[in-house]
């Protein structure tokens, strides 16, 4: 489905911005950068409007991510389970910061703030897939998982 | 006959193992033609013991956890004979850690299928609404008002008042929004409510749109919550499918529909004036109240937004009447609070028991300490806005102001547990960091305040001017109390300012013996 549909198909919607760029997402990876004026000219609204939403949120990408994506979460409740060493550790194992893609991009690796795992912490997830109760041997294979 | 198995689907569960159990039990029943079923709940909430499985027998469900696919086998020889096993429970509704609960939220929860509306009702789903479609706005305001329920969702506003404001407000469009943006670490009952007993929620929020006559309803749920939005849109399906969505509900005169809509992943968007901006599809940029959104909400229209935990009490207040939740609780925290116990503790899960409850008994005796096996050193209460406690205020009854009275929260009700290996600087600049990555940005205190905060807690690290430091680092939390629009500016330095207290030794180096001149 092209953007121009994808768009058209959510534009009924009361304040659809949100909705839209997540589909956007959904098809393409990422919000590519053509598709902010086509939003804005379809919802009447400027252009700098919706610029505004999508770098407000996390979530939305302004280009692909790595072939896959592995979260760490790093909020509280992982912290004092032990999620700082095995942040660390996955930087070390794949050698990027949080926040970045390997220059293969094959991975890229974020934190998260919650997946709401909190008493089967430390978390995380790998496109899409959840996995709690991390220690090093579990963190290790799902970074080798992560870069194959 | 088929064996009934249940198995949770909850993503708790899930991410230790479920669906490796569900292949499993399907690959072994059929190489042994084993006729079963597995019926895919939610989660009890005793996720120290996920995955935790029942069968189904004339004595009641019996449990085994925790189950991975490598023992699948035995246990079903065990379901099958009902012989002995390892990891056999016995009686699920017998677990010691169930039963000194007070479920009246989560009762259904880890027991019901979640995508069955019949199930629902069997274990007295729809109940509350249809009473309230008989008794009409004014009662029903009444029955809410009186059960003394507070929002769950940290604020502790009355739900009754909230709702007669917008019942009584007048207007063309009126709306019910859920606040399902549960990003507190910490805490998880939003989630598992809506993954295990999505009805729930429905038949809350319906409840709302009948009292204060709105026709619309949102559930905003967090991005990072994937497994929650398909549990919803699976019933709402369900529940429009069937009547209880839609034109006329459940046959009366009064019509409801529900929408999801998803999160982007900006924390502030928890906020109800940010969440109704998001909603609005722009910034989550929080508003100034007044205006309420009981008065100007979305759209600019009357609007009742509670958390999922209010609307998922609603049904049990209306099916039995506001005295039964009442009774529960102390003081002004009336009826029971769904407890999370998180981090670094031994049993965490899902605890719902009345308020009055003590910081130490859940910690100790309820969560069994760490799992690390330590001396718990300081637990954090309400997530990243919460105080941390240390053990010398064990005492402090789970209740919305004894809390307040210690300069902490109760917030959404999730306590993640420390133990002795904590570093306190490192916790307190962690509050003002993720207060700065998540600020809106809109007041200046928060967008600015968060960022010195970090930079002086660094200053402090490094041993820099220490006192001077912690001075200004308690000014500045001062001003941000006070001067922030909303509570995340205005919270942040409850973590901040406690950890200082609290734990001050960590903050201010041990004094350094002289060494006498030679």
């Amino acid at each position: 489905m092209r953007g121009a549909d994808i768009i058209a198909e959510h534009s009924k919607q009361e304040g659809a911005t949100l909705v839209i760029l997540h589909a956007l997402q959904g098809a393409f990876g990422y919000v590519p950068e053509a598709a902010i004026p086509m939003v804005a000219q379809t919802l009447n609204l400027s252009r700098a409007e919706v610029h505004g939403v999508f770098t407000f949120y996390h979530d939305f990408r302004h280009k692909p991510a790595g072939r896959h994506v592995l979260k760490l979460c790093r909020a509280e409740a992982c912290q004092a389970a032990g999620g700082d060493a095995l942040a660390a550790r996955a930087e070390a194992k794949l050698g990027v910061s949080l926040g970045n893609t390997t220059a293969d991009d094959r991975v890229t690796l974020e934190p998260i703030y919650c997946l709401g795992l909190c008493a089967t912490a430390p978390s995380a997830m790998l496109d899409g897939r959840l996995i709690g109760r991390l220690d090093e041997k579990r963190i290790d294979a799902l970074v080798a998982e992560a870069q194959r | 006959m088929k064996m009934r198995i249940f198995v949770p689907r909850d993503a708790a569960a899930v991410a230790v193992g479920a669906d490796d159990v569900v292949r499993a039990l399907e690959r072994v029943a059929a190489q042994r033609d084993l006729p079963i079923e597995i019926v895919r709940t939610g989660s009890r909430g005793l996720c120290w013991l996920e995955p935790m499985i029942e069968v189904a027998t004339p004595g009641g469900r019996i449990a085994y956890s925790p189950v991975g696919p490598e023992d699948v086998a035995s246990v079903l020889d065990s379901m099958a004979s009902n012989g002995s096993h390892p990891l056999r429970l016995g009686a699920a509704d017998e677990i010691p850690w169930l039963k000194r609960q007070t479920r009246l939220t989560f009762a259904r929860c880890g027991v019901i299928d979640p995508r069955s509306l019949d199930d629902y009702r069997a274990h007295g789903g729809y109940k509350g609404l249809e009473r309230s479609l008989s008794l009409g706005s004014d009662a029903i305001l009444n029955e809410v008002t009186a059960s003394g329920l507070r929002g769950r969702g940290g604020a502790g506003f009355p739900t009754g008042i909230k709702w007669k404001t917008v019942a009584q407000a007048k207007a063309d469009r009126k709306f019910i929004v859920c606040n399902a943006d549960e990003g507190d670490s910490g805490t998880f009952a939003d989630r598992m409510i809506m993954e295990g007993d999505p009805f729930v929620v429905i038949e809350g929020m319906t409840t709302a749109g009948v009292t204060v006559g709105a026709t619309k309803g949102y559930i905003y749920i967090r991005s990072e919550y994937p497994h929650a939005v398909e549990a919803m849109n699976a019933a709402i399906t369900a529940a429009r499918r069937r009547g209880y969505l839609g034109d006329k509900i459940d046959g009366s005169t009064y019509s409801f529909d529900l929408e999801i809509r998803v999160g982007a992943g900006a924390y502030v968007c928890g906020e109800e004036t940010s969440l109704l901006e998001s909603l609005e599809g722009r910034r989550g940029l929080v508003r100034a109240k007044p205006p309420l959104p009981a008065h100007h909400g979305l759209f600019g229209r009357p609007t009742v937004i509670n958390n999922v935990l209010s609307f998922a009490a609603i049904p049990f207040i209306l099916a039995e009447g506001a005295k039964a939740y009442a009774d529960f609780g102390m003081g002004r925290s009336r009826g029971t609070m769904p407890i999370q116990l998180a981090g670094n503790i031994r049993q965490g899960g899902l605890f719902e028991t009345a308020f009055g409850v003590t910081l130490g008994e859940l910690v100790d005796d309820i969560g069994g300490g760490t799992f690390t096996g330590r001396p718990v050193r300081a637990v954090q209460v309400g997530g990243p806005l919460g105080a941390y406690f240390p053990r010398a205020l064990f005492d402090t009854p789970f209740d919305y102001e004894a809390f307040s009275a210690r300069d902490g929260l109760i917030g959404h009700g999730g306590i993640v547990v420390f133990d002795d290996s904590v570093d306190m600087r490192k916790q307190a600049r962690f509050a003002m960091e993720f207060c700065a990555v998540e600020s809106c940005g809109k007041c200046t205190p928060c967008r600015i305040g968060s960022t010195r905060g970090v930079e002086t807690i660094q200053k402090i690290m490094r041993g820099e001017r220490v006192s001077e430091n912690l001075a200004l680092v308690e000014d500045l939390c001062n001003t941000m109390k006070f001067g922030s629009l909303c509570a995340l500016g205005g919270f942040t330095p409850y973590p901040v300012l406690s950890a200082l207290k609290h734990f001050r030794e960590d903050f201010v180096p041990a004094p350094t013996t002289l060494q006498a001149a030679e």
